[in-house]
């Protein structure tokens, strides 16, 4: 079965249908991709399945539990992670508490505990802030570990979301857009990133604009174009679909 | 850099050690008891505007509740002062905890308008319940005292304070630095992406504002048996104001800046009082000269042009 099963997947935004009836599926461990032209629904359905918008109708499964409509930190305690395409760090915060934040349903959130100091709440702090570390090193931000998290450049905040989303130790995890805004480089280094978080058995869904990342790391590909789902398969199906080439070509074909 | 914040507690420990032998005179006494009460309800209301990042307007209600609880109850009903400033803190929790669940389903700012409103319905029904509160002109707080002993002078007063104090600071830092403190500040940063790793920012956003008011319940009940009256002006919109103020002035989201901001901001109407009627001028100038040139307040300010962080 399935990782996720998304079928007739709808929400409108009073007369907008942002998406429409799309349905798919996703195989666990694989890395899928949604492409499609900019305003075609791909951050829209992101914020469909990780709950931050409630379903006009459609059903979401994950391992066969329906989740459509259920809160982020209900989503997140099933193990679903995202990052976000317009930057989410909390710049209030250093870099490594951002990171932090992240293990935030594996700790003990008691507020007497930590008022009062308990030294298990200590402990498990003090190890997860070597955990926090490794994190950093796995997205290769070592050397910001004690840097403040508006002190950074760009490219690593992107990675630094990465990095917290990957601290909730996800089942599936939804990357939008991770190389927007990259210079060649950094689009290459995300790119490795994210082949070495696939290759660590985490499922990852992505969005992504740069083909050359997607044909490179997708298993396989959704096509969405005016919020619906023009079509679906692997990358080289994708890439010869008539379809396709005329939606992002604007031929009519 | 965490551990170099608590640094600044022994700071403290040591100023409040020190300050009642080199004091010169019962006035100054009083008004360190005072600056040390406001920081106390500073330091949780900074929890809940600096860290948390949410507004109330109301909190001087929630002091007027402590301060009544423990002037009504043992007056009319004979309850032992411990007891009602207890009962005064619950009910305040309770009813922090039923304002804000409502409020905080809502997104956007209606915590303030909600509080602005609340804290104007308390110091009203203070006023106008003369029966029991005195009405505009107050009334007298039975003294306080535990297992026979009674706390009448200052000096046993600021040692009490000086103790809470001295506390507050110590579990406001370990609460920043922990898990709960994290997700607080997570969810003031980016609302969004701290429920996405799972923070319910409903309950968090209650918790820290029934935790805050009940802070500013209890050191309500402290002034009241300190100061041995109480009026209604302890609870009116104006004393809410000037502890945000406070907050504001002394450094959102900084333990320190709240001591620094209650700590002026009590002492300043008693430095400009030789300006003689022209003091809410001068005062009101202040306050905007240290907005336009320290907007992010006095501590955060300084301690990053001093290249030192918190």
């Amino acid at each position: 079965m399935a990782l996720l099963d998304v079928t007739n997947l709808s929400i409108h935004f009073g007369g907008v249908k942002a998406v429409q009836d799309v349905s798919f599926s996703i195989d666990a461990g694989i890395v899928y991709s949604v492409i499609g032209p900019n305003g075609a629904g791909k951050t829209t359905l992101f914020n469909l399945i990780t709950g931050v918008y409630k379903p006009t109708h459609g059903e979401i499964r994950l391992d066969g539990e329906s989740i459509g409509g259920k809160s982020p930190d209900e989503l997140a305690r099933r193990g679903v992670a995202r990052t976000f395409q317009n930057l989410q760090i909390c710049m209030n915060m250093s870099a490594i508490e951002n990171v932090m934040v992240g293990a935030h349903l594996r700790l003990d959130r008691n507020l007497i505990k930590a008022a009062l100091r308990f030294p298990g709440l200590r402990r498990r702090d003090a190890e997860l802030r070597e955990e926090a570390l490794e994190l950093m090193r796995f997205v290769g931000l070592d050397k910001f570990a004690d840097a403040r998290a508006d002190a950074m450049p760009y490219g690593a905040l992107k990675r630094l979301e990465i990095a917290r989303a990957l601290a909730m130790k996800p089942r599936v995890i939804f990357l939008d857009e991770p190389a927007a805004g990259l210079n060649p480089k950094e689009t290459i280094e995300v790119d490795h990133l994210v082949r070495k978080v696939a290759d660590s058995g985490i499922t990852v869904v992505l969005v992504e604009h740069d083909m050359k990342m997607v044909m490179n790391l997708s298993d396989r590909i959704l096509v969405l174009d005016y919020g619906k789902k023009l079509t679906e398969g692997t990358g080289e199906e994708v890439r010869r679909n008539p379809d396709v080439i005329a939606a992002y070509l604007g031929a009519h074909a | 850099m965490r551990n170099r914040a608590y640094n600044g507690l022994y700071v403290v420990i040591a100023i409040l050690v020190v300050l009642p032998f080199v004091l010169p005179n019962s006035f100054y006494l009083d008004l360190a008891i005072r600056m040390a009460i406001n920081a106390v309800i500073v330091l949780g209301l900074n929890l809940l505007i600096g860290f948390a990042g949410q507004i109330s307007l109301g909190h001087a209600g929630f002091l007027g509740i402590g301060a009544y609880a423990s002037a009504v109850l043992p007056t009319h009903f004979g309850w032992h002062p411990v007891l009602a400033m207890v009962a005064g803190a619950v009910a305040t929790g309770v009813l922090a905890a039923l304002v804000a669940r409502p409020i905080f389903k809502l997104k956007g700012n209606y915590l303030a308008m909600a509080t602005l409103g609340l804290g104007i319905i308390l110091s009203i029904a203070l006023r106008n319940e003369a029966q029991w509160t005195g009405g505009p002109d107050g009334m007298p707080v039975p003294a306080f005292g535990v297992f026979g002993f009674e706390l009448s002078s200052d000096k046993h007063w600021y040692w009490v304070v000086a103790i809470l104090l001295s506390v507050s600071v110590w579990a406001s830092l370990n609460l920043i630095d922990s898990p709960f403190g994290r997700a607080l500040r997570a969810l003031h940063g980016s609302e969004v992406a701290s429920r996405v790793v799972g923070v319910d920012v409903v309950r968090y956003k209650v918790s820290i504002f029934v935790l805050s008011a009940v802070f500013a319940s209890l050191m309500g009940s402290i002034t009241a048996h300190y100061v041995g009256f109480v009026t209604p002006n302890l609870a009116d919109f104006f004393h809410s104001i000037e502890l945000v103020t406070m907050v504001v002035i002394g450094g959102m989201a900084s333990v320190y800046g709240s001591l620094v901001g209650a700590v002026l901001l009590t002492a300043l109407p008693q430095a400009l009082a030789t300006f003689e009627g022209w003091e809410t001028v001068v005062f009101g100038a202040i306050l905007m000269i240290c907005m336009i040139f320290l907007p992010k307040g006095l501590v955060p300010t300084l301690a990053a042009k001093f290249g030192k962080g918190e």
